[in-house]
């Protein structure tokens, strides 16, 4: 396959994700400015002009109309994804981490970094249909965890809030009172930061992905871990294939020791492994730097990956990846 | 793909009338030449286009024009998605310049690299990857991990409890007695060791090249329309392949008929020459042979 390359950002991609019918592909990035880019053939579409720092983490709704973004100048941002209007600011305290709507688009749940005295926590606020009533008050917020939490997604039917973060324990919260209900276990889970976590297209299972070099798969209601794939370098992003039984890690070595290794040892492949058997099918190298985000077409057919290097690569698999036997 | 900016024979010879044509002009013949055939596109993309003229002397040619058509990517677009394409610009995108690229599209053919050839089993020890696991095959050395103290398994570098021990006294020790000749007569305490060079880095550059090139394999007398992915398909059956390049004309970006492989492991690189050495490919003989470095 020949990747496409979409050289948009100035500075290390943070975040990708497609919208629901697979033909947008939202990129967040270092530098201050959210693009949307068309995902057959990587054409920009627009931006969204008014974050005034690193773009962590971005979110679209189920009917591509609404986008929020969660930035580290302490906002999160609601926009018009068509005319790139900026519909709704959010302010908070400390930097926001990562933002996921809820099922139905009608809550978000938003992560905020510990900052000066504060300590991370985890929002949920509602969305509302129409912009000009929306509010910033939170129906919950959620407290406890240690450190940064990198991820929060919405578990199964809204029911849950799964989470997981610096203190490398996933946990699972109820969305409705903000209880605690299960913790992933110190000895089987992971061991160092958890960067990312990515949910299975029918929502019954995620990934997570961590720096201890390894990713770990877990079942959404209960919490327990069903597969762990090892890897030989951090992992900085995880993605599931939602048409073959594929999950792709993607990582590096820290961007400080590029310098001083050869870009081979570096390790800035995308790694494909077999979801069940948990072994390597394959890498698909190109970037120049660590892979930071991840994500796959909807239709499974295709999946990009943003680098520390500024680069979205856009991959359009050949005919022969869907045959593909270990 | 094949575009045709000519207007149709038909539309155009309608317009015309008779009383119009300049009677000394040959070319206004052109209804007397058979009409615009078009055959295909078939299963493989082929395209082909029969067209008449009159060339300068008067005379009748038959133009066969043959195309590939290539689809890029199937895609069954939602209603929604087809409006969404019709969106306008907005952001910085509206003031997009035509010579910004912010999209290319990658020069290099990217594949699925296999770990192992598939059908091999995870328990071969070359299945590494990586040349290092071959400098273990020499015989004369021993892995020995300092980290954990286990032998023959991985170098000290790749020890997976590495994080978990104690940190080493510093890069000054002497360098494991596998690195070679190449670091052998190195430093003593004190001197300067170049980070790629010390005792914790992973293998790095020069080194690493430098192995690659015994393993690699001179591929001449290639058809023009064999690319790296060809080769590569071709290749792969032997053992793991680090690299695969195919010459490539800079100014007609035609093959030049030759390439080199990269074989992870010599024994593979051996038998591929051993195979493939006078193999028919794309009705050419292959001479496939040890590349010789370069003289420099």
């Amino acid at each position: 396959m020949r990747p496409i390359l979409m050289k948009g950002h100035e500075r290390p991609l943070t975040f990708l994700k497609y919208n629901r019918d697979g033909d947008l592909l939202f990129s967040c990035a270092k530098d201050h400015t959210p693009t949307v880019w068309f995902a057959d053939n990587g054409e920009r579409l627009g931006t969204y002009r008014g974050h005034n720092g690193a773009v962590w983490t971005c979110d679209v709704s189920r009917d591509s109309m609404r986008l929020i973004t969660g930035s580290a100048d302490q906002t999160v941002k609601l926009w018009n994804v068509e005319t790139g209007a900026q519909l709704y600011s959010f302010n908070f305290d400390s930097p926001a981490r990562s933002v996921d709507f809820s099922v139905g688009d009608k809550l978000a749940v938003i992560t905020t970094d510990p900052f000066m005295e504060l300590t991370s926590a985890i929002h949920v606020k509602r969305i509302a249909r129409d912009p000009s009533q929306q509010t910033a008050e939170s129906v919950l917020v959620i407290k406890g965890p240690q450190g940064r939490i990198n991820r929060a997604i919405w578990g199964p039917l809204n029911r849950t809030i799964i989470s997981a973060g610096e203190d490398a324990i996933v946990r699972i919260w109820d969305s409705e009172t903000g209880k605690l209900l299960k913790e992933s276990d110190k000895e089987t889970g992971h061991k160092k930061t958890v960067t990312s976590l990515s949910k299975a297209a029918d929502g019954s299972h995620f990934v997570t992905g961590s720096l201890d070099k390894s990713a770990k798969l877990w079942d959404s209601r209960t919490l327990t871990l069903i597969k762990t794939y090892l890897t030989e370098r951090p992992v900085n992003a995880v993605t599931m294939s939602p048409l073959l039984d594929h999950v792709v890690l993607g990582g590096g070595q820290d961007a400080s020791h590029v310098t001083t290794t050869d870009h081979r040892a570096g390790k800035f492949e995308a790694k494909f492994y077999d979801k069940i058997l948990q072994e390597e099918i394959g890498g698909v190298k190109g970037h120049f730097g660590p892979i930071n985000a991840l994500a796959f077409n909807p239709d499974g057919k295709s999946f990009s990956s943003g680098g520390e290097d500024g680069y979205v690569r856009l991959h359009h698999f050949d005919p022969d990846y869907f045959n593909v036997k270990i | 793909m094949a575009i045709d900016n000519k207007p149709g024979w038909g539309s155009t010879q309608s317009k015309l009338r008779w009383g119009e044509l300049e009677e000394d002009d040959g070319e206004d013949l052109d209804f007397l030449l058979p009409p615009r055939q078009v055959i295909g596109p078939d299963d493989n993309g082929i395209k082909k286009v029969i067209e008449y003229k009159f060339n300068d002397d008067g005379n009748k040619v038959k133009i066969t024009t043959t195309t590939r058509i290539r689809k890029l990517a199937k895609a069954r677009l939602s209603k929604r998605a087809i409006e969404r394409r019709s969106w306008a610009k907005f952001g910085d995108a509206v003031h997009e310049d035509v010579g910004s690229r912010l999209t290319m599209v990658s020069t290099e053919e990217i594949l699925l690299e296999r770990p192992r050839a598939p059908g091999s089993k995870a328990e071969e020890s070359k299945v590494a990857g990586d040349s290092l696991a071959q400098l273990g095959k020499g015989g004369a050395v021993l892995m020995v991990c300092r980290t954990c103290g286990k032998k023959g398994d991985h170098w000290t570098s790749r020890c997976p409890y590495k994080d978990l021990a104690p940190p080493s006294e510093g890069f000054i020790d002497k360098p494991a007695a596998s690195e070679g000749t190449a670091t052998a007569s190195g430093p003593s305490k004190g001197t300067y060791v170049p980070p790629g060079m010390r005792a914790g880095a992973e293998r790095t550059g020069t080194e690493m090249r430098r192995r690659n090139e015994e393993n690699s394999v001179r591929v001449t007398n290639l058809s023009e329309d064999t690319r790296e992915p060809d080769l590569h398909e071709l290749f792969r059956t032997f053992g793991p392949v680090s690299r695969v390049y195919v010459a490539v004309d800079q100014k007609t970006g035609m093959s030049r008929g030759f390439g080199f492989v990269n074989f992870v492991n010599k024994e593979d690189a051996e038998r591929a020459i051993n195979k493939l050495n006078g193999y028919g490919y794309d009705n050419l003989i292959l001479r496939v042979e040890w590349a010789t470095p370069r003289s420099n």
